[in-house]
């Protein structure tokens, strides 16, 4: 079982990865990780603590903290949406911190908020093949970035906020294009 | 369906709380309630059954709210989604 301690360490490991700080207000911080911490012993899989989670891995698989939004929205309002992850000159300033917009897509939100989905009891069940209906391509606005400080290279929207190898600031990454040959 | 009820002196609205049990915006939306002695009810969505989870959500959405904790209803008009405390303090005049 996941300890309190544990999932502390693992956030603050994340954090510094990825240049961020944790929220600097204790009793909320201890309430997102307490928050986690249940939610992975319930799930199998730290979801938000701020997102209701439908117990079904595919459709929860965006809100795994660190959520998929956790980057645009530390980049746009300083926090992520739960709370937990802060940018550095918020944590710094001591800036407030308020309730943030949802940026989880209405698609994704309706599937996971639908009757036929919405509930755990549709996990398929063990050994059955799940099966995805449509597998989209990836929307157009992914991209390859490349670190150019020590080659990292990434496929996302934008460019991360620091390198989670090398520290470097978002600066250093330039867009990439890449092109397959000799295929029909 | 588990709803929680929490006295206070404040009993002017009636407030019900659609919370989560994880979440840290819903904690601090109990405490402001609390701290300012509002009597309300709440229920823990995340701790409820399938069935309770549907009415829960048709409940939100009959009302013009979306899927998202806290979701505060008061005197069963006002649905405030979201720890907007100033809209909370306005609301309920504390």
């Amino acid at each position: 079982m996941t300890t309190l301690d544990q999932v502390r360490r693992r956030a603050e490991s994340d954090a510094r990865t990825h240049g961020y700080y944790l929220n600097p207000d204790e009793d909320f911080l201890t309430d997102l990780l307490e928050g986690l911490r249940r939610n992975e012993e319930r799930y199998g899989y730290p979801s938000c603590p701020c997102r209701l989670a439908t117990g079904v891995f595919e459709i929860d698989r965006d809100i795994i903290c660190p959520c998929d939004y956790r980057d645009a929205d530390c980049e746009e309002y300083g926090y992520c949406y739960c709370g937990l992850y802060v940018r550095k000159d918020v944590a710094e300033k001591k800036l407030p911190i308020k309730p943030i917009p949802e940026r989880r897509p209405p698609e994704k939100l309706a599937r996971a908020y639908s009757k036929e989905n919405a509930t755990p009891s549709e996990k398929p069940a063990e050994g059955k093949k799940l099966t995805i209906v449509s597998e989209k391509p990836p929307a157009v606005g992914l991209k390859m970035w490349y670190c150019k400080q020590c080659g990292y290279v990434c496929f996302r929207e934008e460019p991360p906020y620091v390198c989670p190898i090398c520290k470097a600031k978002r600066e250093m990454f330039s867009g990439l294009t890449v092109r397959i040959s000799g295929q029909d | 369906m588990r709803i929680t009820k929490v006295k206070g002196e404040n009993k002017k609205h009636k407030v019900l709380l659609y919370a989560l049990s994880t979440c840290g915006w819903c904690r601090k939306t109990k405490k402001l309630l609390a701290d300012n002695s509002v009597e309300y009810e709440y229920v823990d969505v995340d701790l409820c059954s399938d069935e309770e989870y549907e009415q829960i959500r048709d409940d939100i959405i009959q009302r013009g709210g979306r899927i998202a904790f806290p979701t505060l209803i008061i005197d069963d008009v006002k649905l405030i989604t979201g720890f907007d405390e100033d809209e909370i303090r306005k609301a309920l005049g504390i």
